[in-house]
């Protein structure tokens, strides 16, 4: 079992677990003060029969410091956060030279179309594939999700990468692959009652043996 | 009690109402709050046993369940518990959890119970208009109770119902149950937006002269807040419910996107009003929690001022953050970071409220009574779900969180640490005003213990298994290879889970042994400062007969001129002057 966040397996993996690790620290800090001081106090200032409760109503000073403390910190992660959001998931973060595979989600299944060996979907060598995503490693890929019935969502643990697909929407999502591999792709969205096996294989394969796959899935006649 | 003598008199007369106008049809105020008590309670119940349910499938997938053999074929046949069935009581856990048990047990009874007696007035402003309130709630559980009972089952696209799979029949596979659940929802809005108004009104309008604005108990602020709250939350549900109803069943296509709907336009109404409602469900703790406290400790609550903005800025913010639950669902990413930002600085006035907690316990002298004990616990583990909060709120860490077990682990980590916990308190503390007995000490504490521990066992792992990548609401974990090495954790947490319902029957026994043979309680069984205490327990009908003065704010443990280390809000000490419309002085 793992105990902490499973394989990183996308270039961007590694900066959302540090920045996971980031706020766990933050917050470990925040939470350490105040439990600590819980616990301290309940021992320290039990009722004993000669104490008397110091009679006060609070401290100006006290208050502005955590209040400022607080709020520097979140909004220093807010600008921080920001900044990767930015890159993998902003309109504009899509890298123009990635390789477009479209999902579309159903009641309960995955079909990926890949674009063929001319990499431009749309076209008469596309060739669709249920329940299998291949990526080739060290290369962008963008994943067009679209879904048939209802909302379901799209997430591959090992690349951190989670996005719903949405009736009448068509949402792009991108990640490189960095581990060659098989991996699993489930459903993240409650979407009836097959949601729960909703499942895919994923596949990194080095680019040659990527190209054989395609040229493999062409000459065997792809259409499953 | 010396301090106590100058009580003002209550009502003497005899109550000659006949039953059912006095307990059942009653426009009494804290009538219709233990008639909101004994009715989430039984949610609250009903709510653990569909839970143990869930936890048996996650623990042990493919083994019947014990005693699940009383079920239906449709639901679990031979005591093996069906994936259909299964989506049905997450969704029914959810749905009665939210808006049958913790909502109405901080609303429904403490507005009711606490807002007249604390701020010193006879009744509510609409006394027929609250009772409407019960009977619209109590009829809002009876449909969503029937809704189980169906052919069907029950309403089965979570919690918060997303659309379309919420709106289409021949995509849930559950009609009947789906538009129970929506006709349910809208009245339940009603009974909240009816309560609200009655609740805004009083404070507004009924309070005891000499009760003003910073005079208020902490827990008739955060119940005040929750009001307006509810009040502008509950009708946009309503009308989310009622535009799902007519997809349902008249072929209106509101949230259906091939016939031009929008699917994501339900979100954004659910959860317009859901964050404000998540704050409905912690406020009132807050403010209940910051009562319980204070009085623990024999002192007055540090940074009252900042406590009150903090609830305030609380409220106005729980507006601003909706989209925080959309960041994965093709919302644009840029209002992903406007949402980011408000929702991060909604942290603020949480931390300033945690840090006053602990500097009313500074220096003070604590009573670790079963009201204290469960109000530490509050604070103990609301910072936990509070801070895992922040994980979601960061954009680029909630896309491998959302939706998985660390969700669960925050969601209970606020409702059931914090409103919970505060629940057990708050029970404790006004049980003698509410009923004329006291709950056994004793057995409070045999059963805060185990509950603070099991509670713990249960949720902690999950966050985890949410780090794990553990989608939420799937029925068979081990579907998954990258599960499956979890599934001894799912186990143990299985096991905590039937210790920690367990548990819960000794807070039961206790609350209905106590209710017959418990202690008689006295006048002021705490020593506490509220203009409730100078009533006799139980409270009578109408209150007072002249409605006491108030002198002073409502933490004033230990003040240096009191004999006691209490001083209530109504005992005139030589010097106070008489505020102005009181009538003379009081007794």
């Amino acid at each position: 079992m793992h105990w902490w966040l499973p394989l990183k397996g996308s270039t961007f993996a590694g900066e959302i677990d540090g920045l996971f690790t980031a706020i766990l620290i933050i917050t470990g800090i925040a939470f350490f003060v105040v439990e600590v001081g819980v616990i301290w106090f309940s021992v320290k200032y039990r009722h004993r029969p000669e104490r008397k409760a110091f009679y006060v109503h609070g401290s100006t000073t006290a208050e502005v410091v955590w209040t400022a403390i607080p709020a520097v910190t979140v909004i220093g992660l807010g600008v921080i956060s920001n900044h990767y959001w930015k890159q993998i998931k902003g309109r504009e973060s899509v890298p123009p030279d990635a390789y477009p595979i479209a999902i579309h989600a159903k009641q309960f299944e995955w079909q990926m179309t890949y674009p063929g060996p001319d990499a431009e979907p749309g076209t008469a060598d596309d060739f669709t594939v249920r329940n299998q995503l291949h990526v080739p490693l060290g290369r962008n890929v963008v994943v067009a999700l679209t879904a048939e019935d209802v909302i379901h969502s799209f997430w591959v643990p090992v690349f951190r990468v989670k996005q719903d697909a949405v009736p009448g929407m068509t949402i792009r999502a991108w990640f490189q692959p960095t581990v060659p591999g098989e991996y699993e792709l489930g459903c993240a969205e409650l979407c009836g009652m097959g949601h729960y096996k909703m499942r895919a294989r994923v596949f990194v394969h080095p680019p040659d043996e990527f190209d054989a796959w395609v040229k493999q899935q062409l000459e065997g006649g792809a259409e499953q | 009690m010396s301090s106590l003598a100058a009580a003002p008199v209550a009502h003497a007369h005899h109550d000659e109402r006949p039953f059912v106008r006095k307990y059942i049809f009653s426009t009494d105020h804290k009538i219709i709050g233990i008639q909101f008590l004994f009715l989430s309670l039984f949610f609250l119940f009903l709510g653990g046993i569909l839970a143990m349910q869930i936890r048996w499938q996650q623990g042990f997938p493919g083994q019947p369940m014990p005693g699940g053999g009383i079920l239906p074929e449709t639901m679990a046949p031979g005591g093996l518990l069906l994936p259909e069935y299964y989506i049905q009581l997450v969704t029914m856990h959810g749905t009665f959890m939210v808006f049958f048990a913790i909502m109405p047990l901080l609303v429904g009874v403490y507005a009711n119970f606490l807002i007249p007696l604390k701020i010193g007035a006879h009744d509510m402003a609409f006394p027929r208009v609250n009772m409407a309130s019960f009977w619209a709630a109590f009829l809002a559980g009876l449909v969503m109770f029937a809704s189980l009972f169906v052919p069907e089952g029950a309403a089965r696209a979570g919690w918060t119902m997303y659309a379309p799979l919420s709106a289409r029949p021949d995509l849930s596979g559950a009609g009947l149950g789906q538009q129970l659940w929506c006709v349910s929802i809208v009245l339940l809005g009603l009974s909240s937006i009816l309560g609200s108004l009655n609740y805004i009104t009083t404070v507004i309008n009924n309070r005891a002269p000499g009760m003003t604005w910073f005079r208020l108990p902490l827990s008739v602020w955060a119940l005040f807040v929750t009001a307006i709250l509810g009040l502008l939350a509950l009708p946009v549900l309503s009308g989310a419910a009622i535009m799902l109803l007519f997809d349902q069943t008249i072929g209106t296509h509101f949230f259906d996107a091939p016939a031009g709907g929008q699917v994501l336009l339900w979100q954004h109404l659910f959860w317009f009003f859901g964050h404000p409602e998540v704050y409905i469900l912690i406020l009132p703790a807050m403010g209940m929690v910051s009562d319980l406290i204070a009085n623990g400790s024999r002192k007055p609550i540090f940074g009252y001022h900042s406590m009150v903005f903090a609830i305030i800025a609380i409220g106005f913010l729980s507006w601003l953050v909706w989209g925080h639950h959309m960041f994965m669902s093709g919302m644009n990413p840029t209002l992903g970071s406007l949402f980011m930002v408000t929702t991060l600085v909604i942290a603020v006035p949480s931390a300033i409220k945690t840090f006053n907690w602990l500097g009313t316990m500074w220096r003070g002298d604590l009573h670790f009574h079963v009201p204290m004990l469960n109000a530490v616990a509050f604070v103990a583990m609301f910072v936990i779900g509070g801070l895992s909060g922040v994980f979601m709120a960061a954009t680029p860490v909630d896309m491998p969180i959302h939706d998985t077990y660390f969700i669960v682990a925050h969601i209970h980590y606020v409702l059931f640490g914090g409103s919970l916990f505060a629940l057990f308190g708050a029970i404790t503390f006004w049980f003698p005003k509410m009923f004329g007995r006291v709950m056994s000490e004793r057995w409070g504490k045999i059963h805060f213990w185990p509950t603070f521990v099991f509670f713990n066992l249960v949720f902690f792992p999950m966050h985890t298994l949410g780090m794990g990548g553990h989608m939420r609401r799937i029925y068979d974990p081990t579907v998954y290879e990258f599960l499956k090495p979890y599934q001894p954790m799912n186990r143990f947490i299985s096991l905590a889970a039937f210790a920690l319902f367990a548990t819960q029957f000794i807070f039961l026994a206790n609350f209905v042994w106590s209710l017959f043979r418990g202690k008689k309680a006295e006048q002021n069984p705490w020593r506490d400062n509220g203009l409730e205490w100078s009533l006799p327990s139980p409270a009578p009908h109408g209150n007072w007969e002249r409605v006491p003065t108030v002198y002073r704010g409502p933490y004033e443990f230990s003040h240096p001129q009191a004999v006691e280390d209490c001083l209530p809000q109504y005992v005139k000490l030589p010097g106070d002057p008489e505020p102005a419309g009181a009538k003379g002085a009081a007794g």
